[in-house]
C-alpha cells in the first residue's frame, strides 16, 4: 500500500494508507507503561480520602501490618510548592488541611510489589474531622459552604448578541411565540480501555525522567517544575490506551505522585492505577442544567431571538472548568443563526471529584440541549424538525453570537447527505440483530431521530497565537524526523504527520519517523486537545517541511538547487552538518477580545449531522442501536480510513452517553458503580451498524485543508438518539443518561392521558 | 509450585503461586507484555488469549489451571515473521486505534475464525462482545474480521 | 492483581474430589473461576485453599438420557451452546447461556459453578427452575441426593449444601412437546450485561388452559426465584386477558426487588408485570 514514492499524482494524503504503529499494536510489541518495567523499580500506591468534606487530622498505620519494606510520603515529602499547576492553583498534590472530595489524594506509598504497595496503601487510615459537604450544584453559589472564592463560582460568563433581551421582547411583542424548555445532562467517564500510569525515574543529574500515558507532555512539565522546585525533568510519552480527555490534565496528578515517591526513595517509581481506582478518582463529564427560551416566528419557523442559562459542576477543583464552560457558551445556541441573544454561564464547586477535559469540553452537552429545544419547538408549534432545522441552520454570511461571519458552512450538505444515505436500506453484509435475549417482537417500536452540530476546532479565540506552537523537522541520515509533543492517543497523530511530510518532500513515508515525544527532544507543540492536532499542528509540521526544503536549498552552493527535489538536495550537501528546523504556528490575524467574547471564536468548524434508527422495548425502556448514518464536515481527510474510524469511536461514546453511561454517586460522592461490569459502555453487540461520510469543505488554515475532527462525532449521537426515541413511542426525554428506567418513566407519563403533549398542534 | 504447559507452541515451566492469575504470570514472570489488563474482572477481553484453542479471559484464570494446556498469546499468532491473517487485516483496515485492546481482539477474533472461517457481521460482534473498546465504535474492526483473507487469498498477494 | 496465597488442591477423580472435600469443608470449590477470582481481585473472600474441580472429566459430561438430560457441574456454556440436545430440547438454556458474559465467560465458566455461587442475578437459573431442573448432590459420606434446584437457595448466598457436598451435575427433565417456553433477560446492556429482571418460563398448555405453569425469576429477590402465586392463578384457567392480568397482579406478592446500582425495585415490578404479560399475551396466538 505505501509505494515507491510519492509524486504530486500519488500523494499519500487522502489515502487509506497503513496506520505506523500497526504491526507492534497487533502483535503486542508496543510498549505500554505497565508493560515496561525499570530495574529496581518500586510500586506506588495512592492513599485517598474517605469523606466527601473534612478537617485532615493525620495518618494512622495499621500497627499488625508489616511496613518495613513501605515507605510513605504525605504532603510533607513535596519539594516543592504543594499543587498541581494547571489554571488557578487550588489543587494541592496531596492534602494537608481540608479534604475537599472523596478520594482525595492524602498519602503515597512505595514498595517492591504491587500487591505489597496496594495491601499497604488500604493499612493507612486517614484520620479526620468530618465537615457538612455541598453536593448540590443548583445550591451552590453564595452557599455558606465555601469551597472555591467567595462564592463557589469557578467562572462565569455572559454574551450578549445583537439586540440581547431586547430582541426577545420585541419578538413577542410582533407575535412570536415563546417556548421554553429544561435540559440536564449527567456525569461521563471517558473509559479508555488503558488505566491512568506514570512511570518516574531519578536522574543522574538528580532530575527526573516522567514516562507514562499521557496526552499532553508539556502540561507535566509546567506542572512538575514546581512541584519539584526546578525544571530537571523531562516528560516522555508511552504508547497510550486512549485518552478521550481523561489523559489531558489527570497524568499531572499522577506524575507528580510517582515524582515524589520517586525523590523520596531515590527509586525508580511505577504507579498504575487499578480500574476501581482509576474510575472513582479522575475527572469526568462535566454534569450540566440548562435552560433555553427562544422566540420562533409562527409562520416561518425562525428563531428570532434567544435566553440561555447554562449551569455546570465542576466538582471540588477548578481543573480546565473555566475553558469547558467557554466551548459551552460558545457552542450553546447549536448550528443555528439566531439574531438576538442573551447566555449566561456559570461553573460552580461541590465537594465531588473534579470534572475535567472529555472529548467535546462543553459542546456534548449544549449540544444535547440546543438539539433537544429545536425538537421542543418543534413538537410545541407543528413544525416538522428537518424542516426546522433547515430553515435555521447557518449559511454562508450568517453571523455567530460572538460577532464571528461564518464561510464555508457545509450545515445544509452533512443534513442532505446523511439523510439520503439513511433512506437507502442498510447494506446486507453489514446487518446485526440481536440473537437472543427474547424481546417480544411485537412490544418493540422502530423510530428514527436526526441531529446536526457544529464544533469549534482548535483552541477558542487567540489561544493558538497566544500559545505559538512548534514543530521541528530533521534529517536523520538517509531520514527525516518529525520532533513534535503532539502524542498519538489512538487518533493516528504519528502516522498522519510522516504522511504530510513525506508528501510535501516527495519521499517515501517509511523514511520519515516521529522522535519519541519527549520534551528533553521535542519543542512545545501545544496539547493534545481541542481537535487541534492534525489541524493546527500539523500545519506547523507541514510548514516545517518546507522549511527543511528551504534550508537544503539555502545551502546548497550550486545551480539549480531551487528546483531540486528533497533527495538530490540530501545527496549534494556540502557536508553531514546535524539539519534541524522548526516552524511556528502563525496567527492568522484571528480577532478576538476575551472581556466581551466579542471575535472569532474559533479558526473554523466541522458540522456534523447524524441519522440514528433505534428500537425501543416499550416493556422494558430497552433502547436498541439498528443503524448510525453520519456525515462530517472534515475539511480534508487526510486518511480517510483513519478519519473515518476516529468519528464512529466518537459517536459509539455519544450513544453510550445517551443511554447506557449513568455514573452512580453514593451519599459521599464516590462513584459506586466503579466497575465494568457497572459501568456501561457499549459492546459490539450493542454497537449499531455505522456509515460515515465524509463531507469536505476544506480550511485554508489546516494542512492540506483538513479540519479537526476529534470531538464533533461525540456531539451529535445523544440528542439523535432522544428524537428517534420520540418518533418511535412519542415519549420525551430532556435528561442525559436516557437508561431503560428513565424512558420507561417517560413511557409511562405519555400513557397517562392527563398530560396532553404538543399542546399547540 | 512449579507449573508446565505449552506457551506459543514451546514447553514452559515457572515456579509461581497455583492462585496467580494467568495474566500476571505471563506478564510479570514469562514477560509476554502483548496480553493486557483493562480491568482484573473479565469484563474488557483485554487480556484474552487461548487456552487449548478457545479464548479466555487471562485474568480469572489461575495459573495452576493451565497445567499440562496449550496456551497461545497475541505474541503467538504471527508465524515466522508473517503476521496472522487477522492481524494483517487490523493493519489494513483500521482495526487499531490506541492498540491497547487490540491484542485481545485479535485473538478473540483468531478464535472465532479458526471454527468459522466466513463470520457474517452479527456472528462477529457476537465472538467480539466480551472485548470492549472504546476508540473505534467496533465497525473498523468488524470490518477487519470480515475481511480477513483465507489462506488461499492470503498466498496470493 | 492480587494473589491469594492459599494452596489449591487439585484431586485425581471424584472420589477423590469428595475425599478433598470432607477434608477441607472450609475450602472453596475452585470450577472455571470466572466468580472466584472476581471475588478474589475485590477482596470479597479470603479462602483457606481450594479445590479445582475444574480437570475432572467426570463433571463435564452433557447426556441426554431419556426423559432428562444430566449436564455435569463443571460443563461450561459453550458446551452446553453447542450440545445438540440441550439445542433441541432445550432451547430457553441454551438462549440464556449465550448472554452470560460473553464468549470468553462462556468457554470458562459452568452451570454447577454458577448455581454454587448463588448470585440471585444467575442467567441461566431463571430457566433451570422453569424446567424444573435437579441438582445432584454428592458427598463422600452420603452419597448422592437429588435435591430440586426450586429448594437449593435458602437466602442471599445461601444453598442447601453441606460442607462435604458438591454439585455433580444438574438434571433437566425434558419439555413436554405442548410445553411453551421462554427466556427474557433484561439486562444494562447486550452482551457482558449482568441483568435486572430475569424470567424464565415454562407454561403446558391443553387446548387454551394452563395445565401447568413455572416461572422463574431472577434479579428479583434475594435468590433465584420462583413465582407460586402467579403460576397458581394461571393453572387451570383459560389463558384470557382476565387470567394474565391476575398472574401479574399475583406477581406482586412473590418478588422483593430492591435497589441496587444496576436498577431500582419499582423498574424491577414494574418490568417483572410487563415482560410476564407480554409472554403470556404472545401465547395466545
Amino acid at each position: 500500500m505505501a509505494g515507491a514514492g510519492t509524486t504530486p499524482d500519488d500523494p499519500y494524503i487522502g489515502r487509506g494508507f497503513v496506520r505506523a504503529d500497526g504491526p507492534a499494536k497487533v502483535t503486542g510489541a508496543a510498549l505500554y507503561v505497565d508493560d515496561v518495567r525499570p530495574r529496581g523499580c518500586l510500586y506506588g500506591a495512592t492513599v485517598r480520602s474517605p469523606v466527601a468534606r473534612g478537617r485532615l487530622k493525620g495518618l494512622r498505620r495499621d500497627p499488625d501490618f508489616d511496613w518495613t519494606d513501605v515507605v510513605i510520603a504525605t504532603a510533607a515529602d513535596v519539594p516543592g510548592e504543594n499543587v498541581i499547576a494547571l489554571m488557578t492553583d487550588d489543587q494541592p498534590v496531596l492534602a494537608h488541611d481540608e479534604l475537599r472530595h472523596v478520594t482525595e489524594p492524602v498519602a503515597l506509598v512505595a514498595a517492591p510489589t504491587r500487591d505489597r504497595a496496594l495491601a499497604a496503601a488500604r493499612h493507612v487510615e486517614v484520620l479526620y474531622e468530618a465537615l457538612e459537604p455541598l453536593f448540590d450544584p443548583l445550591k451552590a453559589a453564595d452557599n455558606p459552604i465555601r469551597i472555591f472564592g467567595d462564592d463557589n463560582i469557578f467562572s462565569r460568563l455572559e454574551m450578549v448578541h445583537g439586540d440581547g433581551l431586547d430582541g426577545m421582547a420585541q419578538a413577542e411583542a410582533a407575535g412570536a411565540r415563546l417556548v421554553r424548555g429544561s435540559y440536564a445532562v449527567g456525569l461521563q467517564e471517558q473509559l479508555y480501555i488503558e488505566p491512568q500510569g506514570m512511570i518516574a525515574q531519578p536522574r543522574e543529574d538528580g532530575g527526573l525522567t516522567i514516562f507514562g500515558s499521557m496526552q499532553c507532555p508539556y502540561y507535566i512539565v509546567k506542572a512538575l517544575k514546581r512541584v519539584l522546585g526546578h525544571d530537571r525533568l523531562n516528560v516522555v510519552q508511552a504508547v497510550t490506551g486512549g485518552g478521550f480527555g481523561g489523559k489531558e490534565e489527570y497524568p499531572s496528578m499522577v506524575a507528580a505522585h510517582a515524582a515524589v515517591l520517586a525523590l523520596k526513595t531515590g527509586r525508580p517509581i511505577k504507579l498504575i492505577y487499578r480500574r476501581d481506582e482509576d474510575l472513582q478518582a479522575t475527572t469526568k463529564r462535566h454534569p450540566a442544567f440548562m435552560t433555553y427560551t427562544t422566540a420562533v416566528d409562527p409562520a416561518s419557523g425562525r428563531i428570532l431571538a434567544a435566553d440561555v442559562d447554562l449551569l455546570f459542576d465542576g466538582g471540588a477543583y477548578n481543573t480546565l472548568s473555566p475553558v469547558v464552560l467557554s466551548r459551552a457558551i460558545l457552542h450553546a445556541l447549536g448550528p443555528y443563526a439566531v439574531p438576538h441573544a442573551r447566555l449566561n454561564a456559570r461553573m460552580v464547586a461541590t465537594h465531588t471529584p473534579p470534572n475535567g477535559a472529555f472529548r467535546g469540553f462543553g459542546a456534548p452537552q449544549v449540544m444535547f440541549a440546543a438539539e433537544r429545544h429545536l425538537d421542543r419547538v418543534a413538537r410545541a408549534m407543528g413544525f416538522d424538525p428537518v424542516a426546522l432545522r433547515r430553515t435555521n441552520l447557518y449559511r454562508d454570511g450568517d453571523v455567530t453570537p460572538s460577532g464571528q461571519r461564518l464561510f464555508d458552512v457545509a450545515s445544509l450538505e452533512v443534513l442532505d447527505r446523511a439523510l439520503a444515505a439513511a433512506e437507502a436500506p442498510l447494506p446486507p453484509s453489514m446487518v446485526a440483530t440481536r440473537p437472543g435475549g427474547g424481546q417480544a417482537a411485537g412490544r418493540r417500536k422502530a423510530g428514527r431521530g436526526l441531529a446536526i452540530a457544529w464544533h469549534g476546532c482548535g483552541f477558542t479565540g487567540n489561544g493558538e497565537a497566544a500559545l505559538a506552537g512548534e514543530a521541528d523537522v530533521s534529517i536523520d541520515g538517509h531520514h527525516v524526523l518529525i520532533h513534535t509533543a503532539s502524542t498519538d492517543i489512538g487518533q493516528g497523530t504519528d502516522s498522519i504527520f510522516p504522511a504530510i511530510v513525506a508528501d510535501v518532500l516527495g519521499v517515501d513515508v517509511q523514511r520519515v519517523h516521529n522522535a519519541p515525544h519527549d520534551t528533553a527532544d521535542v519543542p512545545d507543540s501545544g496539547p493534545t486537545v481541542a481537535s487541534r492536532t492534525a489541524m493546527v499542528v500539523g500545519r506547523v509540521v507541514e510548514q516545517a517541511a518546507h522549511s527543511l526544503l528551504d534550508a537544503l536549498r539555502a545551502e546548497a552552493q550550486w545551480p539549480g538547487a531551487e528546483d531540486a527535489d528533497f533527495d538530490t538536495l540530501l545527496e549534494r550537501r556540502p557536508s553531514d552538518a546535524p539539519l534541524r528546523v522548526r516552524a511556528r504556528y502563525e496567527d492568522a490575524g484571528a480577532e478576538w477580545d476575551p472581556e466581551t467574547y466579542r471575535g472569532d471564536a474559533y479558526p473554523t468548524y466541522g458540522w456534523s449531522c447524524v441519522v440514528v434508527d433505534v428500537e425501543v422495548d416499550t416493556d422494558t425502556g430497552e433502547v436498541l442501536y439498528r443503524r448510525l448514518v453520519q456525515a462530517t464536515d472534515v475539511g480534508k481527510a487526510l486518511n480517510p480510513v483513519l478519519a473515518a474510524g476516529q468519528l464512529e469511536g466518537g459517536a459509539l461514546q455519544g450513544l453510550g452517553y445517551a443511554t447506557s453511561e449513568a455514573v452512580v454517586l453514593d451519599d459521599r460522592g464516590a462513584m459506586r458503580n466503579n466497575r465494568l461490569t457497572n459501568y456501561i459502555i457499549p459492546t459490539a453487540l450493542d454497537a449499531p451498524p455505522m456509515e460515515t461520510i465524509l463531507v469536505e469543505y476544506p480550511f485554508a488554515g489546516g494542512p492540506f485543508g483538513a479540519k479537526g475532527i476529534g470531538e464533533i462525532p461525540h456531539d451529535v449521537p445523544a440528542p439523535a438518539v432522544a428524537a428517534a426515541i420520540e418518533d418511535a413511542t412519542g415519549a420525551v426525554l430532556d435528561r442525559l443518561p436516557m437508561t431503560p428506567e428513565a424512558v420507561l418513566d417517560a413511557l409511562e407519563a405519555r400513557e397517562t392521558p392527563a398530560e396532553t403533549p404538543g399542546a399547540a398542534r | 509450585m512449579k507449573i508446565q504447559f505449552e506457551l506459543n507452541g514451546a514447553p514452559t515451566a515457572v515456579e509461581a503461586t497455583p492462585m496467580a492469575r494467568l495474566l500476571d504470570v505471563l506478564r510479570e514472570d514469562l514477560r509476554l507484555t502483548g496480553t493486557k489488563e483493562g480491568c482484573g474482572e473479565g469484563e474488557c477481553g483485554a487480556c484474552t488469549v487461548l487456552i487449548d484453542g478457545r479464548a479466555i479471559n487471562s485474568c480469572l484464570v489461575p495459573v495452576v489451571q493451565v497445567r499440562g494446556a496449550k496456551v497461545q498469546t497475541v505474541e503467538g499468532l504471527a508465524r515466522d515473521g508473517r503476521l496472522h491473517p487477522v492481524q494483517q487485516a487490523f493493519v489494513d483496515h483500521g482495526g487499531a486505534q490506541c492498540g491497547i485492546c487490540t491484542p485481545g481482539f485479535v485473538v478473540a477474533a483468531a478464535e472465532l475464525l479458526a471454527r468459522d472461517p466466513q463470520p457474517d457481521a452479527i456472528t462477529i460482534r457476537e465472538a467480539l462482545a466480551g472485548n470492549l473498546c472504546r476508540c473505534t465504535g467496533y465497525q473498523k474492526i468488524i470490518d477487519s474480521v470480515a475481511r480477513t483473507l483465507s489462506g488461499d487469498e492470503e498466498a496470493a498477494r | 492483581m492480587m494473589t491469594s496465597a492459599a494452596p489449591v488442591h487439585t484431586p485425581a477423580d471424584l472420589a477423590d474430589a469428595l475425599a478433598l472435600r470432607a477434608a477441607h469443608p472450609a475450602a472453596w470449590l475452585l470450577a472455571g473461576g470466572t466468580d472466584i477470582m472476581v471475588y478474589l481481585e475485590a477482596h470479597a473472600i479470603d479462602p483457606p485453599a481450594f479445590i479445582d474441580l475444574w480437570g475432572l472429566p467426570e463433571l463435564r459430561g452433557v447426556d441426554s438420557r431419556g426423559d432428562h438430560i444430566r449436564v455435569g457441574a463443571c460443563a461450561d456454556y459453550t458446551t452446553l451452546i453447542d450440545d445438540p440436545a440441550v439445542r433441541a430440547h432445550l432451547p430457553p438454556l441454551v438462549e440464556a447461556a449465550r448472554t452470560v458474559g460473553a464468549r470468553q465467560i462462556q468457554n470458562r465458566g459452568t452451570i454447577g459453578g454458577n448455581i454454587a455461587n448463588a448470585s440471585p442475578a444467575g442467567d441461566t437459573m431463571p430457566v433451570l427452575l422453569a424446567l424444573d431442573a435437579v441438582l445432584e448432590l454428592q458427598s463422600a459420606a452420603r452419597g448422592l441426593r437429588a435435591v430440586p434446584l426450586a429448594d437449593f437457595y435458602t437466602g442471599y448466598k445461601r444453598t442447601v449444601m453441606a460442607p462435604d457436598e458438591l454439585i455433580a451435575a444438574v438434571r433437566i427433565p425434558k419439555p413436554a412437546k405442548a410445553d411453551r417456553l421462554h427466556f427474557r433477560k433484561v439486562g444494562t446492556r447486550l452482551a457482558q450485561s449482568i441483568s435486572k429482571v430475569v424470567l424464565g418460563g415454562r407454561l403446558r398448555l391443553d387446548g387454551d388452559t394452563v395445565t401447568e405453569a413455572r416461572l422463574g425469576w431472577g434479579s428479583v429477590a434475594a435468590t433465584p426465584v420462583r413465582s407460586p402465586k402467579a403460576e397458581a392463578a394461571l393453572v387451570g384457567q383459560a389463558l384470557s386477558p382476565s387470567t394474565i392480568e391476575a398472574a401479574v397482579a399475583a406477581l406482586d406478592g412473590d418478588i422483593t426487588p430492591i435497589d441496587d446500582v444496576r436498577s431500582t425495585a419499582g423498574y424491577r415490578v414494574r418490568v417483572a408485570g410487563r415482560i410476564l404479560r407480554s409472554w403470556l399475551e404472545s401465547l395466545r396466538g
